[in-house]
């Protein structure tokens, strides 16, 4: 070898493979303006639609009048729900196994509903026609307390169910309500209770939020009457699943309908679901001849686009008086608002909440969640986290601190008593979960050693007595915050999507000259895909990552896949890119036995190609055997070389963090400020380091916007007080902390690569670290629970309350 | 309704057009000259994606009227690379500092984060997040931002970036 021969550490750097920093390929485009979103679209003769919505919550729709609309110049045609029952279309399916009406039909059950549609030239005329449509309501009692939807008197919302007392999740109690769903054994958890030392009950609620992401959501349809073929643009996490949607509802050939989400500006489980938007562009063109784009305003995405949470959790924790938990008890009161519209695997009605046993060794457990219906939104999307995880945390981690303080325990010493062990792993939880792996010891230690914990507790400790000595009006808390997600939805063996099983899936084609497209199932929102898929690729064929291009989003040439959210693209199609890429390398290793003439057995792979074993020199490049796949391939192999995988997982992925919050809070003004938060999240095997860093830098953010102010609020009569930016809590560079990170690894042992997953940890750890951070600062003056949000005025409400300001 | 015409500089280039005195700039932007890189994530001038720098000075093109920049002077995302079609300082720093992940919010980023440098060449921490307290991002949590705007700042003033422990 001269001295130009690279070194090891040389090819492995040119290759940008996993664990690689690598810079972003989508940011060349984003940072010049060409990223290609919905709204970029511009189709020839493409027409404008938009909604006329509802100002009240709960009313009967008794006329539409469109006859002014229509005079509008530029307005072409006005569609109601009289209009979609042509095409039995005025309701569609929701993924939770509901019905939601597409317009207003008969009724309208949340302000904002939409109730017409108007198409135009263009977005102003469009507006005009809106101006002009005029609708006539009987306004009818609204429903807004959850805890009042099952009432005898409660008014009934939803006059196409009444009578039916059993749902697509079982029989149903009362005409506003949903479903009942239970978990766990409840005699075993009954008696744990009967006879625990200690017990703590508390009624903990996660208010309805909103994911909002930057781009709202958006479609272009355009329908060719004459191949009879519809064409969508949209903001979609899943373009797979809305194609087949479209195809079941309105029964149009699936292979005649090309979804393309093209680039998307955040999604956070926003853009999962299907929206009467798209449903009405589609029709608009059908019925129009035209292509019809609908971009929605931040108003009508806050309003009626979707929402999150809206959990009421009835907490019950029983321990010993030395403080080991012996049984969990949970009754969640779920708002679904008017429609269930969740977005949920089919079968789970409240998504995976049942992890709600967290990092603990509970023996038995039991939970029961009622959803009802409310005159408000329909949503219930996975708002950054996997189904229904980010509630379970922030009810367990909320649970466990209550706990603490009536043991009079430390939180995180009563964490690390009740932490199930290294060795229990794989771990069988009470709720149901196989927990693949984890060291939560190691985390928990590695975070308090970091941050100084028991120093911060110290100081505290001297506040807290300066506080009470009169000497400052300041008050400090620690957010200790553990969580387990369960990610990666899912196996088909308890995880579909209207009946299709949660695989994901990767298809890669090498090309001659050693490059190669990789096509996937999944669809980034600013995950960094284009960048992460190909660093999968590059470890795992020793083929540059610059050289591979990752394509997503068109459903016509990527293989079926269900989408990107619950942090599921890293452990189902990462896993799919990884058995993919073994394959394209099983078949380049028979290439090479087949030129470098020796047996295939006698080959070792070694960073960018094969070597024969004990002969260094006898060695062929990957890229090579690219060109050899299309010209010399052994007798009887098909040429080329490019391999499908679609992986259905034998488990979930259990990524966990430590995180800890300092947060000091004035009591005479409510305002906090914090001080440092600390996360350390284990998701197993990093493909991206700086991707991951950036994405619970953006987790973070988001948890701490939900957990201090971020809501969708109600009045007592159904309207939306929380309708814009201006109300709608949405951090800027100057409210948001400063992040510090760290991490430790313990990988996946059922994952090909052993990644599990982190978009998502920030948001569901994140929460409870910020919201028990409020909590323990105020608990010394005598409070147990104080809801979130825990904005400027609710703080210095609470302190009001517990007598610490006069 | 009755037009009007306006001319205008955008990105160097004289551009004119037809509009309604109720049309957005950021719709003549994105509609007429059909230059996308300008977003619109709020209409009510909260999220800053929108910005493009008009006569120096950042502002939110939805929330000024085609009509008013008549005559004026416009940049915008597509005219911030560098002459020989390379990135610019702060385009190069928010690639290396990973100073974006969706880029919904990265064109009125860059742009209010140049008019920044233009005030202050050398900004603190504080002053970066002060002066981009009017662009909202939804995935970064900001951090990586002023990073990209410390980067750009240093390649600009021919200094070493120096990325602060965390």
């Amino acid at each position: 070898m001269n001295d130009m021969t690279p070194t090891r550490e040389q090819r492995e750097a040119a290759l940008e493979g996993m664990g690689c920093k690598r810079k972003r390929v989508e940011d060349i485009r984003f940072t010049q303006g060409k990223g290609n979103y919905v709204d970029d679209v511009k189709l020839p003769g493409m027409l404008h639609g938009d909604f006329v919505r509802s100002p009240h919550p709960h009313a009967r729709v008794q006329k539409i009048d469109d006859s002014e609309a229509l005079k509008v110049p530029g307005v072409l045609a006005v569609i109601t729900a009289e209009t979609l029952k042509t095409v039995n279309l005025a309701w569609m399916p929701t993924l939770a196994g509901d019905v939601q009406m597409v317009l207003a039909d008969g009724k309208v059950l949340f302000q904002n509903q939409e109730v017409a549609f108007v198409v135009a030239t263009d977005r102003y005329a469009a507006d005009d026609g809106i101006n002009k449509v005029i609708v006539e309501y009987e306004p009818l009692p609204p429903l807004v307390d959850p805890f009042k939807s099952m009432d005898k008197d409660a008014p009934v919302l939803r006059e196409d169910l009444v009578g039916k007392m059993s749902g697509a999740h079982g029989p149903r109690k009362h005409d506003n309500h949903i479903f009942e769903w239970t978990v766990g054994d409840k005699e075993l958890t009954d008696a744990a209770f009967n006879k625990a030392e200690v017990t703590i009950k508390e009624m903990i609620s996660y208010h309805r939020t909103h994911p909002s992401p930057l781009e709202t959501c958006q479609c272009v349809c355009s329908f060719d009457k004459i191949k009879g073929e519809l064409t969508i643009y949209g903001t979609f996490q899943a373009p797979h699943v809305i194609r087949t949607v479209v195809a079941l509802i309105a029964k149009l050939p699936e292979q005649k309908i090309h979804v393309i989400a093209p680039d998307i500006g955040g999604g956070f489980g926003n853009k999962v679901g299907a929206y009467p938007g798209y449903i009405c562009a589609a029709v608009a063109s059908i019925v129009t001849g035209k292509p019809v784009k609908w971009v929605e305003d931040r108003i009508e995405n806050l309003t009626a686009t979707s929402f999150a949470r809206d959990y009421h959790m009835t907490t019950e924790i029983a321990a010993t008086k030395d403080g080991k938990v012996t049984g969990l008890r949970v009754h969640v009161l779920a708002d679904h608002g008017a429609f269930d519209a969740c977005a949920d695997p089919s079968k789970w009605p409240a998504g995976f909440f049942n992890i709600v046993t967290g990092s603990y060794d509970f023996p038995t457990a039991h939970l029961a969640v009622d959803g009802v219906y409310t005159n408000k939104a329909p949503g219930g999307v996975a708002y950054r986290c996997s189904f229904r995880v980010t509630e379970a945390a922030y009810c367990i981690e909320r649970g466990m601190d209550i706990l603490a303080q009536k043991l009079k325990m430390d939180p995180a010493e009563l964490r690390l008593k009740n932490f199930i062990k290294p060795e229990q792993f794989p771990y069988h939880s009470a709720l149901g979960w196989e927990y693949d792996s984890g060291d939560y010891h190691t985390a928990m230690r590695k975070m308090m050693e970091t941050t100084g914990y028991a120093a911060l507790r110290k100081e505290q400790e001297e506040k807290r007595a300066a506080f009470k000595r009169g000497e400052t009006r300041e008050i400090m808390g620690l957010g200790v915050s553990f969580f387990t997600e369960i990610v990666g939805a899912g196996p088909s063996k308890n995880c579909d999507i209207l009946g299709i099983a949660m695989f994901d899936s990767c298809e890669i084609r090498m090309h001659p000259t050693g490059a190669g497209i990789a096509r996937m199932g999944t669809k980034s929102q600013g995950q960094g895909h284009e960048t992460t898929w190909a660093q999968i690729i590059a470890t795992e064929i020793g083929i540059p990552a610059d050289n591979i291009m990752v394509e997503e989003g068109n459903t016509d040439t990527a293989p079926y896949g269900l989408g990107t959210y619950g942090s599921r693209s890293t452990p189902v199609a990462g896993a799919a890119i990884a058995m993919a890429a073994r394959k394209i390398k099983a078949k380049a290793q028979m290439i090479a036995a087949y030129k470098l003439e020796v047996h295939e057995d006698d080959l070792e792979f070694d960073i960018d190609g094969f070597r024969v074993k004990g002969l260094p020199e006898k060695f062929m490049s990957m890229k090579d055997i690219c060109w050899a796949a299309y010209n010399s391939v052994p007798p009887g192999m098909e040429p080329g070389l490019e391999a499908v995988s679609y992986y259905d997982p034998p488990n979930m992925t259990y990524p966990f963090g430590a995180y800890l919050c300092v947060m000091d809070i004035d009591v005479d003004t409510g305002v906090y400020k914090v001080r440092r938060f600390y996360a350390l999240d284990d998701c197993g095997t990093r493909i991206n380091p700086m991707i991951i860093e950036g994405q619970v830098h953006g987790g973070l953010t988001e948890a701490f916007a939900i957990a201090m102010g971020q809501e969708i609020r109600y009045d007592d009569v159904g309207n939306v007080v929380t309708g814009s930016f201006m109300d709608f809590f949405m951090p800027t560079a100057v409210e948001t902390p400063h992040w510090e990170t760290d991490f430790t690894v313990t990988p996946s042992p059922h994952h090909p690569i052993g990644a599990k997953g982190v978009g998502e940890s920030p948001n569901v750890g994140g929460v409870p670290a910020f919201s028990n951070a409020v909590n323990d600062a105020f608990s010394f003056l005598g409070s147990t629970h104080i809801q979130m949000p825990h904005d400027f005025w609710r703080n210095w409400k609470a302190a009001k309350e517990l007598g610490a300001v006069a | 309704m009755t037009k009007t015409h306006v001319t205008m500089k955008v990105n160097g280039a004289e551009v004119e057009g037809l509009v309604e005195p109720r049309t957005l700039l950021v719709h003549f932007i994105r509609e007429n000259l059909q230059m996308t890189g300008t977003h619109i994530g709020c209409e009510t001038t909260h999220c800053g994606a929108c910005t493009v720098d008009i006569d120096g000075m950042s502002v939110k093109s939805c929330t000024m009227f085609a009509v008013q920049a008549q005559g004026s002077d416009i940049t915008t995302v597509e005219g911030m690379a560098n002459a020989d079609g390379t990135l610019s300082a702060l385009q190069e720093g928010f690639r290396m500092m990973h100073g974006l992940q969706c880029g919904f919010c990265t064109p009125g980023m860059i742009m209010r984060a140049h008019r920044l440098l233009q005030e202050n060449p050398s900004p603190s921490e504080q002053e970066i997040r002060m002066g981009i307290s009017g662009n909202i991002c939804r995935c970064t949590g900001y951090q990586n931002i002023v990073k990209a705007i410390q980067y750009a700042s240093a390649k600009i003033n021919g200094v070493e970036f120096r990325e602060a422990a965390e």
